[in-house]
């Protein structure tokens, strides 16, 4: 089976490619990308689909390296069929997963059990990220080699914070024996604890205990100091406050091997959206303040911040229909996180090109898997985006279990119209 | 004019004209409770129905004998009797009490928000009786009918609000009413009580008591609730006491005729001595007196009632 894209603009920062042109797709490889590629004789219709893709771009595949899929252990918020699936709809042809399931992903078996899984629903790519600590309770690293071997890509004890900064230390250390990144979720626990959103003028009147920005910015800090001393290398999760992203920025022009990821709300919404108690507003880190959001905008623009990861954190409504102060952390984004990005384009802050770098190529090499470029012979990952289509959000369509949603009925310009994993339309807009 | 709300969640989103409407209306409530005979019709055939998640006393009763004066159908549920012992959720509770037709529904709550999921869930008028650290809507109507009562306005008064202001809902209701109201509000406590940013709500803050009342018209203290706070907030009650209680001493740098008010229970002792709260400055039974007249006026504008 081949495919040809036609007429499409290819964008692909690995090859500095920005321009008109058709792609071959053949045996779930790129195998041609040329200005006009001519249908043989030889090929019959059978064996030939061909989709006229003008004024939409083609990027390589879309790869949302910070989601939680639930399975196992949460089925009835999430499974690895259903958050591929949504992940596909959202534009991504890979997503990575973190290892806050039950039982946590700190060993072989269960990271296999997240490949075969995946394997199975044969929707996105779905890349395992192990625990750094057994159990994720921050006391004995975990077998990073075994863990390597079955097919995990990063550590990650996202959910909980590595309070114990020795603990932190090592696994940054023993990492680098497999050229692994290990993603921190910054969190100084001491400051942060008891609390509900983030700390201000917000939180002050409607009587919520307040986490501070500091809180993350510590923990950045002392990330960057353990890396900068060990001479290691790490990954910043969902980073939210002008703190953190400063932080980054120094380091990184201290020569310092750290990269950092935020999310699509952390640039797009703040703490005021709180006022009405909505616990769809409520995840970890806290929205921020208006500052915090330039301060994001800005590192992503200026290359402080690397990727856009959509933290996709599914809850039943058993978690979110509740007092505000008892509901579970974390918002849906899988479906919602392309769309909320292509408003950085559309407001001038990001080109098309750095977006799909902080989308692709970026996590790609973070994360050290072959995927995030277009080159001839890759694997055809790839998205295709209708940069004007409008749309509006019906969470009660999602593919994905979630719906807590804090952008219901929001009205989008941009979608992904269609999804191509190693060569086979997994998702196509029913407008193509 | 009527109030022209189905609510009452909080001090926040009142006019300054709506405000003066309770008190007004709650002034002429006051002298039913002196009657021989404490009771009028104006509710008769309405369904009141208090759902308390906290212990309280005070509060619950007061809006009890507001209804009964009004000649309303009381019906009190606590938390300890009701199904949230058995894993019912808020919502589902909310459900089955508009499922037998109440009027108004009365909720305090641990949580901040709650009267809030319950007014965007409920056609009935719900009455914020406290939420969380959030907002004591009725506390602060008491409080602003009595200084009122006292000083005839709030204009230009200097009021110091002393204590946790961080954990207290009187506090935050009581900055929004008496602010609107145009009085020059002080806030002081311990820092670790005085949440972030709070001068944006438009109140100046000390941390030294002294400061704080100092030529007062009105001195609120709060109570203070060592066990209810996160650890390590503060050392002791009696380091507390020694810095910043309403004492015989430091009282005398308020204006010579101080109001002290204090939103009960107070502990003796503590935030507050006791020749003090006893003292002819004290207005603190005041405050319960009028708590009845404003629950009243409030039931009866929410059930449509006009001034």
């Amino acid at each position: 089976m081949k495919l040809i894209l036609k007429g499409g603009r290819v964008i692909d920062p690995s090859q500095n490619i920005d321009t008109v042109m058709d792609i071959l797709i053949e045996d779930g490889k790129i195998s041609r990308m040329e200005k006009n590629i001519s249908i043989s004789e030889a090929d019959s219709k059978d064996n030939i689909e061909i989709f006229d893709l003008k004024n939409k771009m083609i990027t390589p595949g879309f790869i949302d390296m910070h989601t939680h899929l639930r399975e196992p252990g949460f089925e009835y918020k999430e499974t690895i069929r259903t958050g591929s699936e949504a992940a596909v709809v959202g534009g991504f042809t890979s997503i990575a997963c973190m290892a806050n399931t039950d039982p946590v992903n700190d060993n072989r078996s269960v990271t296999e059990f997240i490949h075969k899984q995946a394997r199975l629903a044969a929707m996105a790519n779905v890349y395992p990220i192990a625990a750094v600590s057994k159990g994720q309770d921050g006391k004995v690293l975990t077998e990073f080699g075994d863990l390597k071997d079955a097919g995990a890509v990063a550590f990650s004890d996202d959910g909980n914070p590595v309070t114990d900064s020795g603990l932190m230390r090592h696994a940054l250390e023993y990492a680098c024996s497999f050229d692994m990144p290990v993603i921190s979720h910054c969190e100084d626990t001491g400051l942060s604890s008891g609390g509900l959103m983030n700390e201000g003028i917000i939180s002050t009147q409607l009587g919520l205990p307040g986490i501070p920005g500091i809180a993350e910015d510590i923990m950045v800090i002392r990330d960057i100091s353990l890396a900068g001393f060990t001479k290691t290398r790490v990954h910043i999760a969902h980073v939210s406050t002008a703190g953190s992203v400063q932080a980054v920025r120094e380091a990184k022009s201290a020569g310092i091997n750290v990269t950092a990821e935020t999310a699509p709300h952390y640039f797009t919404l703040t703490d005021e959206a709180l006022k009405e108690f909505s616990t769809n507003f409520k995840m970890y880190p806290p929205l921020r303040g208006s500052d915090d959001v330039e301060a994001i905008k800005k590192g992503l623009r200026d290359g402080a911040i690397d990727a856009i990861a959509s933290d996709h954190a599914p809850h039943s409504p058993i978690e979110k229909d509740v007092e505000f102060e008892y509901a579970a952390n974390g918002i849906i984004g899988l479906e919602t996180s392309l769309a909320l990005s292509l408003r950085l384009v559309h407001d001038g802050i990001l080109t098309i090109n750095q977006l799909v770098e902080k989308m692709s190529v970026n996590p790609a090499n973070i994360l050290k898997i072959k995927k995030g470029s277009l080159k001839t012979g890759s694997d055809a990952d790839i998205t295709v985006i209708d940069m004007n289509k409008i749309w509006t959000v019906d969470a009660d369509k999602f593919r994905s279990k979630g719906r807590n949603c804090p952008f219901n009925d929001w009205e989008f310009k941009g979608k992904a119209v269609m999804t191509i994993v190693g060569g086979d339309v997994r998702y196509a807009d029913s407008e193509l | 004019m009527d109030l022209s709300r189905k609510d009452m969640l909080g001090i926040i989103d009142l006019s300054r004209e709506e405000i003066d409407l309770i008190l007004d209306t709650a002034e002429s409530f006051k002298e039913i409770s002196t009657r021989k005979i404490k009771k009028v019709p104006t509710l008769r055939g309405k369904t009141v129905i208090t759902l308390f998640f906290e212990a309280s006393t005070r509060t619950r009763t007061s809006f009890e004998i507001a209804a009964k004066r009004l000649s309303a159908d009381t019906i009190n549920i606590s938390a300890s009797t009701s199904s949230v012992v058995k894993g019912e959720t808020l919502i589902d509770t909310a459900k089955n009490l508009e499922s037998m037709n109440p009027d108004i529904i009365i909720i305090r709550h641990s949580a901040a928000g709650a009267a809030h999921i319950l007014s965007g869930l409920l056609e009935q008028s719900i009455i914020n009786a406290g939420d969380g650290a959030h907002e004591h809507p009725t506390q602060a109507l008491l409080d602003m009918l009595t200084i009122r009562e006292k000083r005839g306005a709030m204009e230009g008064l200097k009021i110091a609000i002393v204590g946790d202001i961080a954990h207290s809902r009187v506090a935050r209701s009581n900055i929004y009413g008496l602010t609107k109201m145009g009085a020059d509000v002080a806030i002081c406590g311990p820092a670790m009580m005085i949440p972030r940013d709070i001068d944006q709500m438009g109140v100046s803050v000390y941390y030294k008591m002294e400061d704080a009342i100092r030529n007062a018209d009105v001195v609120m203290m709060l109570r203070m609730q060592l066990e209810r706070q996160e650890r390590n907030l503060f050392p002791s009650l009696r380091e507390y006491a020694n810095h910043f209680s309403l004492n015989r001493d430091n009282i005398n740098l308020a204006k010579d005729d101080v109001l002290v008010m204090h939103p009960g229970p107070i502990n003796r002792g503590v935030e507050i001595t006791p020749e003090i709260a006893d003292g002819p400055h004290s207005v603190i039974l005041e405050q319960v007196t009028n708590g009845v007249a404003v629950r009243m006026a409030l039931l009866y504008l929410l059930s449509g009632g006009r001034k």
